[in-house]
């Protein structure tokens, strides 16, 4: 499977987003199996995920990922990185859930059949396999969100990257998605507003106003938040 | 799984094309019933029930009344029902070959039908873009129908501004997230 923690460098990241500043200044290096990002809304935390596959470039400074730059080599970087959203309906683009984990298997040179099996086990690990042929539309928000990690898990990426994956879900799908993603061979980076997942993670990242202010394991990171919002 | 659903997507997309040209030259009442006949009984071949045949032709519920009534007047009874007939006929065709295909078939049939044309048009996307139309039905029924809840809430239900407002700024912003998903998962590199 993954060949171990990919390190992720990032070098005097600033990002400029129509005249505001979202992040002044991170320089970071993750190696890490388990990272967490935590910070208020509209902090920069978002924005830091989304440099980490290339969706958002540096204004100035580098990213690197397993070696390589998101600027020059983002195709790379993003078979590297996967990538899970919020809103898993903004994610799915198949109308049928066993298509929409398939659509991330084309053009990489895989037999209908190896595609067909790879999806099959996919769906079947997350409890999704009688669900297969049926539309995505109808799948519960829960449902969606591990339709959404499925296709990106298929992939078997060395990098998985969420961004607040559990903010639409009910408490027995935070469970299950958090829970899946605890159990992942490769390295996580997530984004959340859920304290509690946070607490079996390695390094905890507290972003405020464009910088990380606090880099510390989960107990001290999360308490240093909390004081931070008081 | 019938004969009709194992049948590829090509052949089947063509069969439709040519129905709906030979449609066309059919102008007598026997010839529709005639046609009406077979697409009922490929129905029947493909184990689809007249449930599901109503559900072909349903969008055509208001539509084909309407049709119907302007060519009775215009061009009498027996030209105005093989019209309607025909068309009928063929919205409940295309039904068909959409039930029992799937989608990624009919894509790849479309990719290849359009491989030809390179030069000028990009399968991938033209197939891309077919396929988010289709997803996207049920997405966007999803945001009216909040959006109308949202607004009965606060007792606007009869204002058209303060419906459409929220409707397009939520559709801009699902075309966003669709398309930083899109790129997340590598369909632009």
């Amino acid at each position: 499977m993954s060949p171990g923690p990919a390190p992720i460098v990032l070098d005097g990241v600033h990002v400029r987003r129509e005249g505001r500043h979202v992040l002044r200044g991170v320089s970071l290096r993750l190696t890490e199996r388990r990272v967490a990002v935590i910070g208020a809304n509209g902090s920069g935390k978002s924005t830091l995920a989304r440099l980490l596959n290339g969706l958002v470039l540096p204004t100035s400074g580098r990213v690197h990922v397993d070696g390589l730059d998101t600027r020059r080599h983002g195709a790379r970087v993003r078979r590297r990185v996967g990538f899970v959203f919020t809103d898993p309906d903004a994610q799915i683009v198949m109308p049928t859930v066993a298509e929409d984990v398939a659509y991330s298997l084309r053009r990489r040179g895989l037999s209908r059949d190896e595609v067909d099996e790879r999806v099959a086990r996919e769906l079947e690990r997350h409890g999704l396999a009688g669900h297969a042929d049926h539309p995505a539309h109808l799948l519960s928000g829960g449902q969606k969100q591990l339709l959404a990690l499925s296709s990106v898990l298929v992939t078997e990426p060395a990098l998985v990257v969420a961004d607040e994956p559990t903010t639409l879900l009910d408490l027995r799908h935070t469970r299950t998605v958090a829970r899946r993603l605890a159990t992942l061979d490769q390295q996580v980076v997530l984004v959340t507003h859920d304290l509690d997942l946070v607490a079996d993670y390695d390094r905890v990242l507290v972003v405020d106003e464009g910088r990380v202010v606090v880099d510390d394991g989960p107990e001290r990171a999360v308490a240093a938040y909390r004081e931070l919002m008081a | 799984m019938t004969a009709l659903h194992r049948l590829g997507a090509g052949p089947k997309l063509a069969g439709l094309a040519v129905a709906s040209v030979a449609l066309l030259a059919v102008d007598s009442p026997q010839g529709v019933a005639v046609a009406v006949a077979v697409v009922l009984a490929l129905h029947g071949a493909a184990r689809l029930g007249p449930r599901a045949v109503w559900s072909h032709v349903r969008p055509l519920r208001w539509f084909l009344p309407c049709l119907l009534a302007v060519q009775w007047w215009l061009v009498g009874p027996s030209d105005a029902v093989v019209l309607c007939a025909r068309l009928a006929a063929l919205v409940a065709l295309a039904g068909l070959v959409t039930a029992t295909t799937s989608t990624t078939a009919i894509l790849d049939a479309l990719r290849r039908g359009l491989r030809p044309l390179d030069r000028w048009v990009d399968a991938e996307r033209a197939a891309l873009v077919l396929t988010l139309a289709l997803r996207s039905v049920p997405v966007l029924g999803d945001l009216v129908e909040r959006v109308r809840d949202a607004q009965r809430a606060r007792g606007r239900e009869r204002d058209l501004r303060a419906a459409a407002v929220p409707l397009v700024v939520g559709t801009l912003r699902r075309a966003d997230a669709l398309g930083e998903a899109l790129r997340a998962r590598g369909a632009d590199d």
